[in-house]
């Protein structure tokens, strides 16, 4: 992949010869599908030779300032779809979900979408300014925002275009490129009530806009009761500053909302009367249905889950026997209740382990473990909310809304497994 | 504090003293934004026309406006270029398989194309269009789409009068009434209907990325050996971002001639102004074909040989004759792309400075490598 950095070129540099020949050994071994693991005929050299990690010293501390991952993680990398826009500075790449487990998402590899390329914008140059119909319009510096009380919470950010390739039919073999449009962070911030209550609302001002300091600035409107709600101001994720990728040093973050409205480095909020109708909210996030009229404002993220593992860039490497069945689930409505899961393409469910239950708009993670018996599997997830919503197969979706539609795809995704432990993306009929 | 600053928080606290429920400041953080302050960002328009400027412009300049900042993306007559949006046409097609969404078949606002071109177009070099010019370039926008003569002028005092076709046809998410009962039913949990067969595989339209899947269906063949017989995709089964899967990358490194060493500040210099180009070509080994071909190894190169670009007729006439794009034929070439070359379809107007484009040619010699 492209992806690639200079790291993982030097794969093989340090290792001896020895190692990189048992190496290739176990790899070629894993790859035999069936092949039973219980018993073994001869002692594993792992096992009887002493090894050199474990007789050498290995690196000392501070050998990375900031730590990357272990050279070996090469599949763990965002991944883009060239084909899916026009160019990389207005474009999108995935989330690699297929290879990771819980539910937190690492900043380095959550997903990018950006309209006018990732800009460089410090916390010195940084300023917010809150304007329109409010008593005292007001600048921010970042140390001004650093002395407002912060709150810490836990929300997925999955883009309105998310399994948008698959409206008409299975497009694309990985949940990585289905699903992968989404992370799941926790974020330090400010609500954004305490900034707009600081410069005094007043009462004809019934939404806000917000927009960035890049060139796209992707103006967003949003209306002023969940701006006083939940909306938080953020400067940190998962512990430290957020990725120039995903707007250093200020974004906003629109807990259940779609992605396109968590604006990254955040400029300005615009107190007005009414929406303002920029072309990100009607040009593209709205929603062509059958009859040639759209929908506007679809800001919530139904239910949805997806089985990361097995998948196509998942398959099953062991064979037959006990087989561990995870994915994820969310909703932008509430709280994930329970995942069901279907092993024959929805005719027969059961339902799954949450291992990690996520709070209001963050990720679940669930686990079914079962006992493989080596035949074609054609595997299912199905979220079900704390409203009660349960999640709809892409037909029912279809029925309603057509192909055209683009945005919102939470249909169930349907994964066909092999005997050889392969996995595709395939439509099943119902 | 500067006493401006001091006088603009002294009219600010008599506003809100005056404005009825004025809530007291809390924290008593931040400044009072200053009126230039607000009018540099405050420059969102609404719907009803609120924020337009004054000013005018008509169709005639906007064409002119349009060919310069707008056409190499999104063609002469807003007909797309590359996979960039499609601007004018697609009338009567939203019901369609394929519909084409654009200002005049889709956008339900005028103020969204006044606003959005002001802001954030060219893309590459935003916010370089006055008041005038950008109502001279919706004026165009109007009048690629049918919707008005060539000699209609556009003002702040007209702007409402404009019809936008797909102005009704937009409803408020309607999807709590409408879906969420027809979900929230308890679900079936076994012999929920006959046997399900596979319908559809992704497989069969190869437009996963190549390597990411390593191990197939025992039935199918690996995506990876898609060149010869593959499959046709049925070219219905993508999504909001097709037509753009010709773009192969370029695979071969080009041959460099020997260059003289190169200033490294002359390089900086050019790599800043690279970004005036960077939204239409790629510079690096292997890049793919924008708007633009790929320019790695462009210097001392032959024309029009980047794999798989459609170059206009007079490059590939120019080409065909055998230009080379030295240093000198460069130099020339982006002192006036369209005087150097009647016909090209770069519409980058070109660089005037010498010393401008001396670095430009010093950086596509650097990332070429020697």
């Amino acid at each position: 992949m492209t992806d690639m950095s200079d790291d993982d070129q030097q794969q093989t540099t340090g290792t001896s010869r020895r190692g990189f020949l048992r190496t290739a050994g176990l790899a070629a071994g894993g790859a035999v599908v069936g092949a039973a693991t219980a018993s073994a005929q001869e002692a594993d050299p792992l096992i009887t030779e002493i090894q050199d990690w474990a007789s050498a010293t290995g690196e000392g501390v501070d050998a990375a300032p900031y730590g990357m991952p272990i050279r070996f993680e090469t599949d763990t990398v965002r991944r883009t779809v060239p084909w899916l826009t026009a160019d990389p500075i207005s474009s999108i790449n995935f989330t690699p979900i297929h290879s990771l487990d819980g539910t937190i998402t690492p900043q380095g590899c959550a997903f990018e979408r950006h309209h006018s390329g990732a800009i460089e914008l410090s916390k010195s140059d940084y300023r917010l300014m809150i304007t329109g119909l409010v008593d005292r319009p007001l600048v921010f510096t970042y140390d001004d925002l650093m002395r407002f009380p912060r709150e810490n919470h836990v929300y997925f950010c999955e883009c309105a275009a998310n399994s948008g390739m698959e409206w008409a039919g299975a497009q694309l073999n990985g949940a990585q490129f289905t699903h992968g449009m989404i992370h799941n962070m926790e974020y330090t911030g400010i609500p954004l009530r305490v900034l707009l209550e600081e410069a005094g609302v007043q009462p004809e001002g019934q939404w806000i806009f917000v927009e960035g300091a890049d060139a796209s600035s992707n103006g967003r409107s949003i209306p002023l009761e969940k701006a006083m709600d939940d909306v938080l101001v953020a400067f940190a994720a998962n512990g430290e500053a957020l990725r120039k990728e995903h707007g250093y040093p200020i974004r906003l973050v629109v807990p259940g909302w779609e992605g396109n409205m968590w604006v990254k480095w955040i400029r300005r909020i615009g107190v007005t009367h009414s929406a303002v109708e920029a072309r990100e909210e009607t040009s593209k996030y709205t929603d062509l249905m059958p009859d040639g009229r759209a929908r506007k404002w679809t800001w919530e993220m139904d239910a949805k889950s997806i089985i990361t593992s097995p998948s196509p860039q998942m398959p099953i490497s062991h064979g037959a026997g006990p087989l561990v069945i995870t994915g994820l689930a969310w909703s932008g409505r509430g709280a994930i209740d329970r995942v069901d899961v279907s092993l024959d393409g929805g005719v027969n469910w059961q339902t799954a382990r949450l291992g990690t239950q996520g709070g209001k708009y963050a990720l679940s993670r669930f686990y079914l473990e079962i006992d493989w018996d080596g035949s074609p599997m054609l595997l299912q997830s199905r979220a079900i909310d704390d409203t009660g919503y349960v999640q709809p197969t892409k037909d029912q979706l279809r029925e309603i809304r057509g192909l055209n539609s683009v945005y919102h795809n939470n249909g169930i995704q349907t994964w066909a497994v092999y005997e050889n432990g392969a996995v595709e993306n395939v439509e099943v009929s119902s | 504090m500067s006493k401006s600053v001091l006088k603009a928080l002294a009219t600010t606290a008599l506003v809100g003293v005056l404005a009825a429920p004025a809530t007291a400041q809390v924290h008593n953080l931040g400044r009072a934004a200053l009126p230039a302050e607000i009018a540099a960002w405050d420059i969102a328009i609404e719907p009803d026309g609120t924020g337009l400027p004054e000013g005018s412009g008509d169709a005639y300049d906007g064409e002119d406006l349009w060919v310069e900042n707008c056409a190499s993306c999104h063609g002469d007559f807003g007909e797309g270029a590359g996979a960039f949006p499609v601007i004018a046409g697609g009338e009567g097609t939203l019901t369609n398989r394929r519909p084409v969404k654009t200002v005049g078949s889709y956008w339900p606002y005028l103020s969204t194309v006044w606003d959005y071109v002001h802001r954030s177009m060219p893309f590459g070099n935003a916010q370089i269009l006055s008041a005038d010019e950008t109502y001279a370039i919706t004026a165009y926008i109007l009048y690629s789409n049918g919707l008005v003569d060539d000699d209609f002028v556009l003002s702040r005092d007209n702007f409402l009068e404009v019809e936008m076709p797909n102005a009704d046809g937009f409803y408020i998410d309607d999807r709590v009434e409408s879906e969420v009962p027809l979900f929230s039913a308890e679900p079936c949990m076994s012999d929920c209907g006959e046997p399900v067969q596979i319908t559809a595989r992704a497989t069969d339209l190869q437009s996963t990325p190549e390597g990411v899947v390593t191990v197939f269906a025992p039935d199918r063949q690996p995506a990876v050996e898609a060149s010869a017989d593959a499959p046709a995709s049925d070219g219905d089964s993508d999504g909001d971002g097709d037509s753009a899967m010709a773009d192969e990358p370029v695979q071969e490194a080009a041959v460099e001639p020997a260059m003289p060493t190169l200033d490294p500040e002359l390089v900086a210099a050019g790599e800043g102004l690279w970004r005036q180009c960077r939204s239409c070509h790629t510079v690096d080994q292997g890049g793919r074909n924008g708007t633009g071909p790929n320019l790695y190894g462009i210097v001392g190169h032959a024309a029009g040989a980047s794999e798989g670009f459609r170059y206009s007729n007079p490059m590939q006439a120019a080409a065909s004759e055998g230009l080379v794009w030295t240093p000198e034929e460069l130099d020339a070439f982006l002192a006036d792309p369209r005087g150097y070359m009647r016909g090209t379809r770069m519409s980058f107007r070109g660089l005037r400075d010498e010393a401008d484009r001396a670095a430009m040619i010093a950086y596509l010699t650097s990332v070429t490598g020697q």
